[in-house]
């Protein structure tokens, strides 16, 4: 056949070398930080590469949503960050009714719940002038009912929006603007002190687990690095399941032909309502990853810049090819903290001096206009480029 | 007999400007029809109303034997009902091959999760293979419907017509861009439809009109003119006047 090596690409394989290399990678760090110590690998560097996979999973949302159903949606780094909140809340709640009831264990009467309570709330709550707990901390006790929000607040949020927005028949950039106001009244109202999820000061201390105080941080990072692996590898089973069925037909022909897929008796609304939840449910799943290894979260990570990012991404990595969102976020978010986290000096020409975290905004800036201009298919679009050279 | 479609006094304006006019108009079961006039006559708009494209002011659409209306229903339902069309530029998935725009035309559940979850079986390769030998592109069915020609365009979208198994066709000019032995298959194609379904065509080629052999609806001015055999039709001053010239 003329094109096996396109369709291995494309297929199957694409997901068991995705797999594969997400696999190796988790397990070189486990066998480094095993067989020469825990201090080798430096706990940051693990955290780097837990975010980079959780970046990814996003990433792979965004290439469903955008990539392959067509919708630009400026949004799904709000998904992210709500998922981030909602784990966050449960963290943070926790740890700290531990430290408070631990600092009253000497004394003659326990602590009633109700001090309990009060104690946790000034503790948690001081910095916005507050003590109540507010209402929508009611279920912070219950880790599973957090787990459960992680996918329910995105997901309703979405079904909303998207309910409101697709029936309206609200298409292309109108969609993007409207998507990109969502995140920006989100991000804004969570600014507020009295939104009940301490406005500018965000949920902090996110790293440190309640009930697993006693393993390191070097421990949890292995772990949360391999958990956002697997969480990957799922996500790519996921999405490479629905882009090779006949749903991802339907879902790419509304991307290049709305009408006819509507005028073959297909309720358009739904699909884009199914994949835009999907994917929303998808993004919050890897904020709930993210955060504790971040060890905070605050609303400027909802704003509308973050979401434009991952659109960037997407876009260097390949839309309509999932390996190149992946590609594409890991790619990207590495060389990010590579340029920002003060690795490389500063070069000092005199009258300027070349500071390369403001310069790694330009860098950005020209790959993605190079990318639009000489690959606008992006990285997936090159690699298969590559292996169709190679066939012919 | 009743009738399988029954438009009555339907009106629609864009901008003050009165597209459709009053308009009636009504197709028996397995009838062929075929729809002439000149351009701005609301042939298009016609079948924009007839499919949910468009909603008109006011009149009724009216849709087989428990006399459904249409125009309560979305686009998507009233595919459901039994309507297909086929538009004037031909309309398909040019990303996907042949075979791919066949099979998402098949009729099968229309929600997201049964399309997840959907696996071809061998009777609806059978049945595919079968439409696209019957639209001449059994050798095309694994290229992309864009490196498709105009006329086989438009055979493919026949073809998705047929795989929906409706039962009115609407066919907006489906001979352009084919050559002449490619329209007489066209023409048996269309003939041999009307045997079990309803079909409407749109056409500005008289000599297409002439060997479809069927009833014709003359429209102008949004609004119906006259109706009958061709011959019949332009024997008719006012259509002589407005479209075929003197």
């Amino acid at each position: 056949m003329k094109s096996s090596y396109l369709q291995k690409l494309n297929s199957r394989s694409s997901f068991f070398w995705v797999s594969a290399i997400i696999l190796f990678l988790t397990l070189c760090m486990i066998l480094l930080s095993e067989a020469y110590g825990l201090n080798l690998v430096s706990t940051s560097f693990t955290k780097v590469l837990g975010k980079t996979l959780c970046l990814c999973i996003v990433a792979l949302a965004m290439d469903l949503v955008w990539g392959y159903c067509g919708i630009l949606s400026l949004g799904h780094f709000a998904f992210f960050g709500l998922g981030g909140y909602m784990i966050g809340m449960w963290l943070m709640f926790e740890r700290t009714k531990n430290i408070v009831i631990d600092s009253t264990k000497n004394n003659v009467l326990p602590l009633t719940e109700t001090e309990i309570n009060e104690a946790v709330g000034t503790q948690i709550f001081g910095v916005v002038g507050g003590a109540e707990i507010p209402s929508i901390w009611l279920f912070a006790d219950s880790l599973l009912i957090h787990i459960l929000l992680v996918f329910l607040v995105p997901g309703v949020l979405a079904y909303v929006f998207g309910w409101l927005a697709f029936r309206s028949r609200v298409t292309g950039v109108y969609l993007s603007i409207l998507t990109q106001a969502m995140t920006l009244a989100l991000s804004l109202y969570l600014f507020q002190n009295d939104s009940g999820l301490r406005g500018n000061n965000g949920l902090s201390g996110l790293q440190n687990i309640p009930n697993l105080e006693s393993f390191s941080q070097a421990e949890l990072s292995i772990w949360f690095l391999v958990a956002s692996g697997l969480a990957l590898i799922t996500t790519y089973y996921v999405s490479n399941l629905i882009v090779k069925s006949k749903l991802g037909n339907i879902i790419t022909g509304i991307r290049d032909n709305e009408t006819r897929i509507r005028f073959l008796g297909y309720k358009v609304e739904s699909y884009k309502l199914f994949i835009f939840v999907l994917t929303a449910v998808i993004s919050g799943v890897a904020g709930a990853l993210y955060y504790p290894q971040a060890g905070i979260i605050n609303p400027a990570e909802l704003a509308p810049i973050a979401s434009i990012y991952l659109a960037v991404w997407v876009a260097i990595g390949g839309r309509g090819y999932l390996y190149g969102a992946v590609i594409g976020a890991a790619f990207v978010s590495l060389a990010s903290s590579f340029f920002t986290g003060g690795q490389i000096p500063n070069f000092n020409f005199g009258i300027f001096t070349l500071n390369w975290v403001d310069w790694w905004v330009v860098i950005l800036g020209l790959t993605f206009v190079l990318t639009t201009l000489y690959a606008p298919k992006g990285i997936g679009g090159l690699i298969e480029k590559i292996f169709r050279d190679k066939e012919l | 007999m009743s009738m399988l479609l029954e438009v009555n006094g339907i009106s629609v304006s864009f901008d003050g400007f009165k597209a459709i006019n009053d308009l009636s108009f009504s197709i028996g079961y397995n009838e062929l029809r075929a729809i002439i006039g000149p351009n701005g006559a609301g042939k298009t708009t016609f079948m924009d109303i007839v499919t949910g494209k468009t909603k008109p002011d006011n009149g009724t659409v009216l849709w087989g034997e428990k006399n459904l209306s249409l125009l309560r229903l979305n686009e998507a339902q009233i595919v459901e009902t039994g309507i297909s069309r086929k538009f004037q530029k031909p309309t398909l998935i040019e990303t996907q091959t042949v075979f791919a725009n066949l099979l998402l035309s098949l009729r099968k559940s229309r929600t997201p999760l049964s399309t997840l979850f959907y696996t071809i079986s061998k009777k609806d390769e059978e049945v595919i293979n079968e439409i696209a030998s019957e639209v001449n592109l059994i050798k095309n069915v694994h290229m992309l419907a864009g490196q498709l020609s105009h006329g086989q365009k438009q055979w493919l979208e026949i073809g998705m017509l047929l795989a929906q198994k409706p039962n009115l066709l609407l066919i907006d000019e489906p001979a352009a861009g084919m050559t002449a032995p490619e329209r007489q298959k066209t023409v048996s194609l269309l003939k041999n439809l009307s045997k079990n379904q309803s079909v409407i065509v749109v056409e500005h080629d008289m000599e297409f009109i002439k060997s479809l052999d069927c009833r014709v609806t003359v429209l102008h001015d949004g609004t119906v003119l006259a109706e009958g055999s061709l011959e019949h039709v332009s024997k008719n001053n006012k259509v002589i006047d407005v479209y075929l010239g003197r």
